[in-house]
This record gives C-alpha cells, structure tokens and sequence, in this order.
C-alpha cells in the first residue's frame, strides 16, 4: 500500500492557512485521492500556532492518522516574544519548532528560511538526523515579494511541496484559475510555476511521493458545518437564531449567508437566550427553525429548551462542544457537553439528541433531526464538536441529490382543525391526552388558523392548553410526552438505515464503543488492531437520546469486553450506557482524552492493548500523550 | 389561497368574544389593577374589529403572564421576561398575524430587560403592554426594578438602596417608536392607548400602572391621575425625541412623589418597522414565510444546486 501523505501547512492565524490547505485539498480530491482534513488554531485573530492536516490517499480517509510527514512551515507574519522564555514561546521559529514533535520519522520539512532562522530552534540539526528528517529550506517569503506580495508566499509553499512529491501542477493551476482571476492569479501563477521548476532543480534525499487514485464519480468536499447547515435547508429550514460562538459560528454563518437566498430569514440577536426562544416563536407559528450555540451558548439555552418541551413546540438546536468548562478551550475539540445536552433545564428530559460520526452523517442526521422535531413535537439537538465542524471530506456529489423535506409534520390543516376535538366553548384541543394515534403526538394548529386557538403554556396544562395542577391531567399528560421518545426509538429501530455505525468483522471476542465525531478514529483503529491480530469490531453511536438501546446490548452482548472511547474526563458517555443498560457495567473499561486534540488512530490501539484483555483491567485510563498532541 | 383564514377575516365581533370559556373569570386579587389591562386589551381589539384567531398574544411570568389565560385569541405563555422574543419571531414568521406581547415590570424591565432594549431598537411591529405594580406580585411582594427607592420587603428589609428604573426613558433610548403610560384607575384612556399601540406599526410600549392592592398600593393611590394630553400645563410635542425625553424624566420622577402623570408621550412617525427594514435589506421574503409551507406548487431548493462551490 502506499503511503498516505500527511500534508501539514504551519503558520500564524491570519497568514491564509485555512484558504491555502482548502484549496489543496481541493486540488487533491480532483485528481483523484480522497481527502481529510483537521484544523488546529488558537483563540486569537492574528498569529498564534496554526496549522491544518491534509491526509490523501487512493483509498477513503477516515481520520486525521497518526503524527504526519510532509511539513510546510511559513513564517508567522504576526510573530512577537522572539525570545525563547517569553510566555508565548518563541513565535518567530513556531511554524517549525511547534511541530517537530509529531513528524514521523523518514517526513520532509520545507521552511520558509526567509523567515525561520533554524538556529534558533534548540538540537534541530541532531533532531533532524535522529529522524532521518529531509530538510529543504527556501526563502518563500523572497519568491513572493520579487513577484506580487508576500501573503503569496503560501504558493510558492505549495509549489515546492508540489515538486518535492512529484505532484502534476495542472491541478493546483485549474483550482487556483476557479478561485482568482486577473492580475493576483497571473501572479500566483507564476510564483507557482517557478517555486515548482526552481524545487525540481534540487536533489531530493526523500522517497516520499504523492499517490494517485481514481473517483467513480464527481466529489465534493464539504465540512462538518457545511453539511449540517445544508441538511437543515433541505429538510425546509428558513428561520435561524443565533448568536456567534466559536465552533458554532460555522453554521450559524452559513445559514446567514444561505438563508437570503432562498427567502429564508436569519438573525442575530442579543443573547442566547433570545435565540432559542425566536426559534421557538418561529416555530410556534408555523416555520421550520433553528438555532444553536457551543458550551456556554448553550447553557443559556436550557430554560427556552424546557418551554419547547413543555409546549411542544418543534425546534432544532444544534450544539458544537468545545473543552470546557466555562470558556474552557474555545478552539479546541472535546465531547463533554454531552450531559450537559442530555439533561440540561429543568424537569424530565423529553428531547431527541444525535451526535453524528462523519460529515454524511452530520447531513442525514440534521435531516433526520428536523424530522423528528416536527413529527413529534419537541426539540432536537444535533451534537457535534469544534473536530467535526472544520473537518473538510471528500463526499460523492450524488449523495446530496435527494428531495427537499418541507413537511410540518404533526400540524393540521384548517379543514382538519374543523374535524378535529374542541372544548365546548369552541376552544382547539391541542393537548390531547390521548389523542388518535398511539405515538403520543397531539397534532397542532397555528396562530390564524380558523378554529385552532388555544394556548401553549410553559405552565402544566389541561387539553386546551389552560393552566392545570390536577393530578389526574399532569399524569396523562406526563405520560403522553414521554411516549413521544418510546414512539421515536421505535421508529428509528425499524427503519432500514441505521443512525450507529458499525465496522469489522460481524464477530469479534472485543468490541470499542464510541459516539460522534470520534468514529472514523475508532475505526481506523479496529482496522490496524485487526491487522494485529486482534479479534475486534466497533459500534459508533449517534442515537444518544432516546438511547439506541437494542443496537447498544446487542453489540455489548456479543463481546467478552468492550473499551468506550471518548474525548471527555469524566466517561460521560460510559456513564449513559451504565445508566440505560446498567447490565453491561463490568464488560466496560474507558479511554478517555481531554488535553484538546481529538485521538489519534494509534492511541486508540495503545488504548485497547494496554486495558483489553488484562487479568485485572483499570476501569479508566486517562489518556494524557508525553509530548506534542 | 391562504393557510391562515382567520387572518382578515370579518366577522362580527364582541367583546365576549374575548372571553374564553374555559377561565372567563380570572384570578387576580380584587381590586388588582390587571383586571384593566384585560378589560383595555379586550375593548381595544373590539374597536379594531380583529377577531380572536388573527391575534397572537404572547406573555411572560408573574400575575401579568396570566392575561391570555383570560384573554381568548392565540397565545403563548412563555418564560419569566422571554415573551418578547418569542413574539418578534413570531411576526417576522408571519407578518400579517397581530401579535401583542405582555408581562410585569419584573419581566420586562428586569429579567427581560436585555430583550426590551433590543425588541425597542429593532422596532418590531408590535405592541408592549407592561403591567407595572412597582412589584413582584405572585411570589408575594418582593421588590421590583420599579419599586421606589427606600421600598422595604422581606428581601430589602432595610429598604432598598435603588433607584428604580425609568421605563418611559429606557424605551425611548432604546429606540421604541411609539411610548406611553397608562393606568389601570382610567379605564377610558387605557383602551384609547392600548388601541393606538396596536394600530401603531413599530414597537408600542405601554407602561400600564396596575396596582397591587395585596402588596403595595390600592387604586386611590393612583387617583387624581393626570392626563398630560388633557392638561395645559404640560404642553410638549410628543413628536420631538428631546421634549419626550424631558417629559419622561419629569414623569418617572413626580410617580415617586405621588403624582401620577399618564398619556402618549412619544411617537415617531415614518420610521420602518423591522420587517419593512429586513425586506428592505433583501434580508426577508414579501409573502408571510409561514404560508410557504402550505403552498404545494412551492419549489424548495435544495443543497445539491448550491455543490458547484464544493467541486
């Protein structure tokens, strides 16, 4: 097999990194290799370590790998501290210093020695020949000022990268001829061609080249944020609130630039308060909405949470986790807010909650969200996190070619309304306790239906939606909302495409168990363990309210022992199996990861051969890597 | 066709009509100055000739979220300072509903208080109607944002060290673009205020003195009452920021020492609504989204016209 590249691109916030890998990325997936990529940033709007992964290969990508071996180190334009001590580090020598540590040992280093000076960065000429390292320093920043400007140094990077992995230049040529015209492509063009032809001249000491591959069809790449924001359009989103908060941002923006466009309507509002509850208002009279937030955002969501389970009013919340708590890490992955999105606001949960594993998943499972939320009446949260939001993939163009979901779900027409029960003083009976149909659900009217009024209370209320503190009424009405989330999962349970994620064998004496945005890790990981040697198979959960109950036993049944992967501190989501299906207690041992970078692959298997199958397994290992990420 | 027939719909309308029969008779204290606002709040839309099912009428928490318990028509009872948020979005879904929002001074101008600002700035067409008893009524007598400084309660048991707040002002500052003050001892005014305050396209705001007779005060303290529209002793054009603004301030004040001045003391005209300024800004469709989802010849677009930008 050949070997994937690892594509890392270093420098400062602001110095075009993001837009730089993106279109190489691009690049790459046109001509033929699959993509993945991961982003790294601080919370800061210029400088700071920086840096995104591109990893290809001929066959489907499925994590960011292990460590990389292609480094690409721009300057930092907005470097300070130049000394070593300062608290920030050294930032001028970052783009290179910063990332020795997890270059994989044989990898290239191109440097920009335009603006790194290599003898600033401690035992570098004994780390690189420790690592067989093949170092090609260029003076980048050079090339770009003699012929445009120097933000244009990142193509002249991409120049030699191109040449030093005998990669065909016509592909970054197209892609750049899509994205600039006139004079700046003109002149990214030629600081491409040249960086590329000067590069060539030299002698290569590396046997690292790029592979080929082949697509059966047209791709495209999109993000984790791309495809929740393009899942809420199809399913006939057209409201959004929100309010800016890194991860979520993402989406948010897009919605805001999407929405326009399609007659849809987007605002940003004072607080996160306020969000919830437009959406909500939206909602109540008769528009597909959303909002969402990250960690903090989204705890002052709860209490507008709670009035959308209580008047059954349909919305679809979408939250990005960060490292937590309080501002925690802004720009960094974790899983914690799990609980946190399960249980938050007061009284008894009665929410549908997904937390898809990939981008495809991100997509169907927003669909899949709105529709729930719609058809039974309460809120519905997509759970993901800052890794997935800015995790590009490459994704057949034909998966997306399906019909928009506009549907209302459970809300009557006016001529339904008239058919339909009513107090005797003419009063629509909203709140069915036991309406028609056994799933729970008391289908709605909407404000300026002829004969629908009543009222939707945040108070317990009676058929009509009037106040109500009878025993008798509380129950049933009690009873009715929960049986929504038993009519769901009954739902899910039998429709022919699952939410979970299964990969290896069918059997396997082993089994790791993990929920969203850590699955494509975790299967890679299965995938070498099996290489070992090893008898194991993963289940990656994305149906954490109602529980995938069924999927969850019959995996745990048909496994000695299982080891629950997550990017939590305190085994949040081991915590939710014990709870639902306390049975599987001992056959469950915890990886866990929280220092703010999502797994790698080999940590995973280190993980499984360290803790599974030992006489006396430790419950809990808390992954805390010696160096780097 | 429409999905909303109720919406423009003549029909004869009475007062009853108002009345649900399911609660025809509240709950508030006898003598409780709410009772006015219901009673303005019904006349109003009488006199508009709007029927029950066109009108949304969202309200908070407190005695005052009580008041489309009473009231028949649409509504929603949401969270403690919340309905204005959940009202806006309401309009902005479906512009041609007419929506009122409702709640206490607790409400509005402390909980919610955020909201109120940015509601104000935004000018949503809509009308505000704040039961102000200068309390917390339903969690038995607490002070408020507008209780007078020195008011002591078992949680100020010194007094409180407050100023109270300004209503009048804040919403002026804020950008509302139709202010008054009503009370709940002249019923006649209270309807007129309130009506204007619905007809008004822009944010209304209605700072209604309701008295709470349990807690604070009854409703002679609020008699004689002043209609500053009706007294040439306060002549002022109600049209000009900086006179409104001098009028509020004299007003807010003279409450605290026992002179209760009440009427129309802002209105600004020409100013778009909110939704007049999003469509505007190409930020907002001219048909009411809400009825795009009962239109079946409708083409929803969809992401996979949108992948070019992915390729």
């Amino acid at each position: 097999m050949t070997e994937n590249i690892v594509w890392r691109i270093a420098g400062g916030s602001g110095d075009g990194i993001d837009s730089t890998s993106q279109n190489f990325a691009k690049a790459l997936m046109r001509s033929g290799l699959h993509v993945f990529t991961h982003r790294h940033y601080p919370s800061r709007i210029r400088g700071g370590h920086t840096y995104v992964e591109i990893r290809a290969g001929p066959e489907p990508v499925r994590s960011r790998g292990d460590g990389y071996n292609f480094l690409l180190a721009l300057g930092d334009s907005f470097a300070r501290n130049p000394q070593e001590d300062a608290y920030y580090g050294d930032e001028e020598t970052k783009p290179l210093a910063e990332n020795l540590d997890e270059l994989r040992e044989g990898g290239v280093i191109v440097y920009d020695e335009g603006l790194i000076d290599i003898d600033e960065i401690p035992d570098f000429e004994e780390r690189v020949e420790e690592n067989d390292w093949h170092v090609y320093p260029i003076d980048l920043r050079a090339r770009a000022r003699e012929k445009g400007r120097e933000v244009m140094r990142n193509t002249a990077g991409v120049g030699a990268t191109a040449a030093l992995l005998e990669y065909d230049l016509g592909h970054i040529e197209d892609l750049m001829a899509d994205a600039m015209s006139g004079e700046v492509l003109e002149t990214n063009l030629e600081i491409l061609k040249d960086a590329y032809e000067d590069v060539q001249e030299m002698e290569f000491t590396h046997d690292l080249r790029m592979p080929t591959g082949e697509h059966d069809e047209e791709q495209v790449l999109l993000s984790g944020s791309n495809a929740i924001a393009y899942g809420s359009l199809d399913a006939g989103c057209r409201f959004i609130a929100g309010y800016p908060m890194t991860p979520w941002t993402e989406v948010f923006t897009l919605m805001n630039q999407h929405l326009p466009e399609v007659g849809g309507i987007a605002e940003q509002v004072e607080d996160e308060i306020a969000a919830a509850a437009l959406a909500i208002g939206a909602s109540h009279a008769g528009v597909k909405a959303m909002s969402g937030s990250s960690g903090g955002g989204f705890s002052l969501m709860s209490e507008p949470l709670g009035l959308a389970e209580m008047t059954e009013t349909p919305v679809v919340l979408i939250e990005a986790t960060r490292a937590g708590p309080s501002t925690g890490m802004p720009t960094k992955p974790e899983q914690s807010d799990l609980e946190h999105v399960l249980y938050t606001s007061q009284g008894d949960s009665n929410r549908v909650v997904f937390a898809p594993g990939n981008v495809r998943e991100a997509y169907e499972q927003t669909r899949s969200a709105f529709e729930m939320a719609y058809e039974y009446q309460l809120p519905a949260i997509v759970l993901y996190d800052q890794k997935l939001s800015g995790e590009l993939r490459n994704v057949d163009e034909s998966f997306f070619d399906r019909q928009p979901d506009p549907d209302l779900g459970a809300t009557l027409t006016e001529e339904e309304i008239a058919e339909a029960a009513h107090h005797a003083s003419g009063k629509f009976s909203r709140y069915q306790r036991d309406p028609d149909n056994d799933r729970g659900v008391s289908p709605r009217s909407l404000p300026g239906q002829k004969g629908g009024r009543h009222l939707a209370s945040g108070n317990e209320h009676n058929e009509q939606g009037h106040i109500s503190e009878d025993p008798a009424n509380r129950a049933a009405q009690m009873q009715r909302r929960m049986r929504k989330l038993e009519s769901i999962r009954e739902e899910l349970d039998a429709k022919e495409s699952s939410h979970q994620t299964y990969h290896g064998p069918e059997e396997a004496d082993y089994g790791i168990i993990t929920f969203g945005s850590q699955q494509g890790t975790v299967e890679e990981a299965v995938d070498r363990l099996t290489d070992e040697g090893h008898s194991v198979k993963s289940l990656g959960v994305s149906g954490m309210m109602p529980l995938a109950e069924a999927e969850i036993s019959e995996f745990l049944s048909s496994v000695n022992e299982a080891l629950v992967v997550e990017m939590t501190g305190s085994a949040q989501f081991r915590g939710l199996i014990q709870k639902e299906l306390g049975r599987f207690g001992p056959k469950m041992h915890s990886l866990l990861k929280y220092n703010g970078n999502p797994f790698e692959p080999s940590e995973i298997v280190d993980g499984f051969e360290s803790i599974i199958g030992e006489d006396e397994p430790a419950p809990t290992t808390q992954f805390v890597p010696a160096a780097g990420d | 066709m429409s999905a909303f027939n109720a919406i423009g719909e003549k029909r004869e309308v009475e007062r009853e009509d108002f009345t649900p029969g399911i609660e025809p008779q509240a709950t508030w204290c006898p003598g409780c100055g709410d009772f006015s606002v219901l009673k303005a709040l019904k006349g109003a839309m009488t006199d508009l000739g709007k029927n029950p099912e066109e009108v949304l009428v969202a309200t908070g928490i407190g005695c005052s979220g009580k008041l489309n318990s009473y009231f028949d028509s649409y509504g929603i009872h949401t969270l403690h300072g919340r309905a204005l948020p959940v009202a806006r979005a309401a309009k902005l879904a479906n512009p041609d509903l007419e929506v009122v929002a409702a709640g206490g001074d607790g409400d509005g101008y402390g909980i919610g208080g955020n909201h109120f600002m940015h509601t104000a700035r935004e000018n949503h067409d809509m009308a505000y109607i704040v039961f102000n008893n200068e309390i917390f009524g339903l969690t038995k007598g607490q002070t408020s944002p507008t209780s007078p400084k020195g008011h002591k309660s078992k949680t100020q048991p010194h007094g409180s060290a407050k100023d109270p707040i300004r209503p009048l002002s804040l919403a002026l500052t804020s950008g509302a673009s139709y202010v008054a003050r009503t009370a709940a001892v002249n019923p006649n005014q209270a309807q007129e205020i309130v009506k204007e305050a619905i007809e008004h396209d822009g944010f209304a705001h209605v700072d209604f003195l309701t008295q709470c007779p349990t807690w604070n005060k009854d409703a002679k303290q609020y008699v004689p009452y002043i209609d500053i529209q009706q007294n040439d002793e306060y002549d002022f054009d109600v049209t000009d920021r900086k006179e409104a603004a001098e009028m509020m301030y004299d007003t807010e004040s003279a409450l605290y020492e026992g002179e209760v001045l009440t009427g129309r003391f802002y209105r600004e005209e020409g100013r778009r609504t909110y939704g007049q300024e999003k469509r505007a800004h190409g930020d907002m469709p001219e048909d009411p989204l809400a009825e795009r989802y009962h239109d079946d010849d409708y083409e929803w677009e969809r992401s996979y016209d949108l992948l070019d930008a992915h390729k």
